[in-house]
């Protein structure tokens, strides 16, 4: 039996790497898969959660997230195709449009 | 007698000032005018009703009108009241009497100028406060009318703002008065901590039940105070420096404000009061030295001046200084019979002065005056009247009320009566003096004027012919005096219309006759027993001062003594006329002689004893260093503004930091977004549910 603990720490460690690629990385695909990353690191805690106290909620919680996350994707994917068709570009940086 | 009728007296000039102040701009000349008399002529005539109807057999003394409430608080109201007596019927029948002579020889004098509405509407609005301030029956009400008349006087002293000594001496009146008005304000709060009450029945018949011996402690207080009050108004010692300045206004302006009424409301302030003062021998002897002291300085200034104007200005404050000596001496009657046949011949020699003035385009120095007696005959006659009637020569009116004062002051005796008597009969001298040199130096001689530059319009002072004295040095002098010092320039518009030497028309000599009629009569209603008369003015205000040690008749011992000193009187006052006759009239260079041997006592008067450099240096300059470094550097620059500029200076701090997040890059977003969520964790955690060991159990297994 794996201890709740140790679940829990492989998702904190799972979402810090998400947190830093999402600020470090400028490709805007990659920084999508951080923010893929990050919502399963939140769904491994449910689980984790849910299998503690015996309780299905988290269980239920997590395919909410994923079904979520699938419409999400689908969303931001189409920016970031729409994003490319006009700019050329997938680098963050050069999308500051608003800040000028 | 009719109650509305009574309120019309006031409210009728304050319709007019607000038909004329607000749509009078609008209006032709004639209509401004016709409102502006009507609405002072019909208040003239319900005095007229109210006099005749107070003189009839069986009429009240006196008898109050109580209107609607103006200020009721817990346990203290105060009304609109009105109370009417026969001091009350004095001051009204002068107020409105010569406000109404005024008015009309406005309309001739002002006629060419520019304002013509506001000047009207502005009389008007005087006329109210100053029928509000005789009609009042409490200290509140009188207050009111008392800051009212101040106010208008403020605003006809500037009439001509565009010129800054006309401004600056609105300004100076305005603030001399306040502090007049400060010490009123403070005795009117003792007044209602001591009596609970400022209504004048209840206040001076609980200062007459108190027991009969006490006098002065906190009633000397209120009555200096009251005084204080009454010598910023009256311009009295020390703070008469306005009035001078005054002049600045239009002619006609001075003589309703500062001869005939507004600067005597002090003297019938002090007289209404005189349950107060009677009851306080220290603060009566005040007033009196006050009083003499003012009457004797101003009268040796007056005695140097060169405009015309401002010699009858400080002959009127040497002529208050007088009334203010009969209040002194508790000869009230006295005081107010002076300030009655005062206000006919003051008025009576602004005007004429007026006319002179509008004969000659706006000259006003008396040095460029003279001959002008055959020119304008109707102003020579009536202002000899008035001359004549201020030197105190029987039986013009001046004679009578300022030989009733100095007869009074000398009975009361002991060494402050006779020193007062000394200085106040040596003032008629000088008061006679000075009264003719002013009449020598513009009636009589040579003419000093440029006549082909009044008749051809090339400004009345473009040159000078003969400048006899030191005119030159004094322009010099003129150049270089004190800011403080306001010296007056001619009537703008005046000067606006030059053509040559004419008699005034007739809308202003009709006034000036009427006035001149009363100089020579007005004194008649109060010759004493001793001369003849039944001293009747004396007998109808007996009601109001009834009770007074003065107003008893006196002994008929004393008639013989009363002659006595009215023969001297009469002696100083033609002293006066014949060193006059010597100096300006038989040889007219003796006065300068004089001034050339005796230069220090010469400057000295010159310079009005240099009260306004000294309350400059005094008063004025601390002041305005203090308001500089204190108020304006201290208060203002670090307080105010910097209190402001901080505020703004850390909200302009705050939004650059805050504009540091907005900066456009999605990462950076990002990173306040988790590292905002970091920090409501670690509060979650760390400050509302802080973490202990043992109640979080993770299960391990």
């Amino acid at each position: 039996m794996v201890p709740t603990a140790y679940y829990l720490i492989l998702a904190a460690v799972l979402f810090s790497i998400g947190v830093c690629a999402f600020l470090i990385k400028r490709n805007v695909i990659t920084i999508f898969m951080s923010i893929e990353l990050m919502l399963n690191a939140v769904n491994l805690s449910f689980v984790a959660f849910a299998h503690m106290w015996h309780r299905i909620e988290g269980q239920i919680f997590v395919f909410f997230v994923m079904v979520v996350a699938a419409a999400e994707a689908a969303v931001g994917l189409a920016i970031i195709i729409a994003l490319f068709r006009a700019r050329q570009t997938l680098n963050v940086d050069q999308v500051n449009l608003m800040k000028d | 007698m009719n109650d509305t009728l009574l309120w019309l007296i006031p409210t009728l000039p304050f319709a007019g000032f607000l038909i004329n102040g607000t749509i009078g701009r609008k209006f032709p000349r004639a209509l401004v005018s016709t409102v502006a008399l009507l609405f002072t002529l019909v208040p003239a005539l319900i005095v007229l009703k109210l006099w005749v109807y107070m003189k009839s057999a069986g009429a009240p003394d006196h008898f109050t009108l109580t209107g609607a409430p103006w200020i009721a608080i817990s346990g203290y109201q105060v009304n609109f009241a009105f109370a009417i007596d026969h001091l009350t019927l004095i001051m009204l029948g002068v107020v409105t009497g010569v406000g109404f002579l005024i008015h009309v020889y406005s309309v001739g004098y002002m006629a060419e100028e520019e304002g013509y509405w506001r000047f009207f509407a502005y009389l008007n609005l005087f006329m109210f406060f100053m029928l509000v301030l005789v009609l009042a029956a409490s200290f509140q009400l009188l207050f009111v009318g008392w800051e009212g008349v101040g106010l208008a006087s403020y605003l006809l002293i500037g009439f001509y703002f565009r010129r800054d000594s006309a401004a600056n001496a609105g300004k100076k009146a305005f603030i001399v008065n306040r502090i007049g008005d400060f010490g009123f304000l403070l005795a009117m709060f003792l007044l209602i901590a001591h009596f609970g009450s400022l209504d004048f029945a209840n206040v001076f018949g609980q200062v007459n039940a108190l027991p009969h011996g006490l006098t002065g402690g906190f009633l000397t207080a209120i009555c200096l105070l009251l005084f204080v009050g009454a010598a910023g108004k009256s311009a009295q010692i020390p703070l008469y420096i306005w009035l001078p300045d005054a002049m600045e206004g239009p002619t006609p302006v001075s003589a309703l404000i500062h001869a005939a009424t507004m600067v005597t409301a002090g003297v019938y302030m002090v007289a209404r009061c005189h349950v107060l003062f009677d009851r306080s021998p220290s603060a009566l002897a005040v007033v009196a030295i006050i009083g003499c002291a003012t009457a004797f300085f101003a009268a040796t200034i007056g005695c140097v001046q060169h405009d015309i104007k401002r010699v009858l200005a400080y002959s009127t404050v040497s002529q208050l200084g007088y009334m203010f000596l009969a209040c002194g001496v508790a000869a009230y009657s006295a005081g107010i019979f002076h300030l009655m046949t005062h206000a006919f011949f003051k008025a009576l020699l602004f005007l004429a002065a007026g006319s002179v003035i509008h004969a000659l385009s706006g000259e006003q120095d008396m040095r460029v005056m003279g001959g002008l007696r055959k020119r304008i005959p109707i102003t020579f006659w009536t202002m000899t009247a008035a001359v004549f009637a201020i030197a105190g020569v029987p039986p013009f009116a001046g004679f009578f009320s300022k030989d009733e004062i100095l007869y009074r002051t000398f009975m009361q005796g002991g060494a402050l009566g006779y020193t007062l008597w000394a200085i106040g009969l040596l003032t008629a001298g000088i008061t006679s003096f000075y009264m003719f040199r002013l009449w020598f130096k513009t009636f009589f001689g040579e003419p000093r004027f440029d006549e082909a530059a009044l008749a051809h319009g090339h400004g009345a002072h473009a040159t000078y012919q003969q400048p006899d004295e030191d005119l030159a040095s004094v322009h010099a002098r003129r150049e270089s005096h004190a800011t403080m010092v306001a010296e007056p320039e001619h009537d703008k518009g005046q000067a606006a219309h030059p053509h040559g030497v004419h008699e005034s028309p007739w809308v202003m000599t009709v006034p000036l006759i009427i006035l001149g009629i009363l100089s020579v009569i007005g004194g008649w209603v109060g010759i004493s027993a001793a001369l003849g008369g039944h001293n009747e003015f004396e007998h109808f205000l007996e009601p109001v001062f009834a009770g007074i040690g003065g107003a008893v008749a006196l002994p008929e011992a004393s008639r013989g003594l009363e002659l006595g000193l009215a023969a001297i009187s009469v002696l100083v006052a033609l002293l006066g006329l014949f060193i006059a006759y010597a100096f300006y009239y038989r040889k007219p260079g003796t006065a300068a002689t004089l001034a050339e041997r005796y230069k220090p006592l010469y400057n000295l008067l010159d310079h009005k004893y240099w009260v306004d450099e000294i309350y400059g240096r005094l008063i004025v300059s601390p002041i305005l260093m203090l308001s500089r470094i204190v108020l304006g550097g201290l208060v203002d620059g670090l307080v105010v503004q910097g209190t402001a500029a901080t505020l703004a200076g850390g909200t302009r701090g705050l939004g650059w930091l805050a504009r540091r997040m907005q900066s456009g890059n999605i990462r950076s977003y990002a990173g306040w977004l988790a590292f905002g969520a970091a920090v409501v964790i670690a509060i979650v955690l760390f400050v509302v549910h802080p973490v202990h060991a043992n109640t979080v159990v993770i299960n391990t297994r």
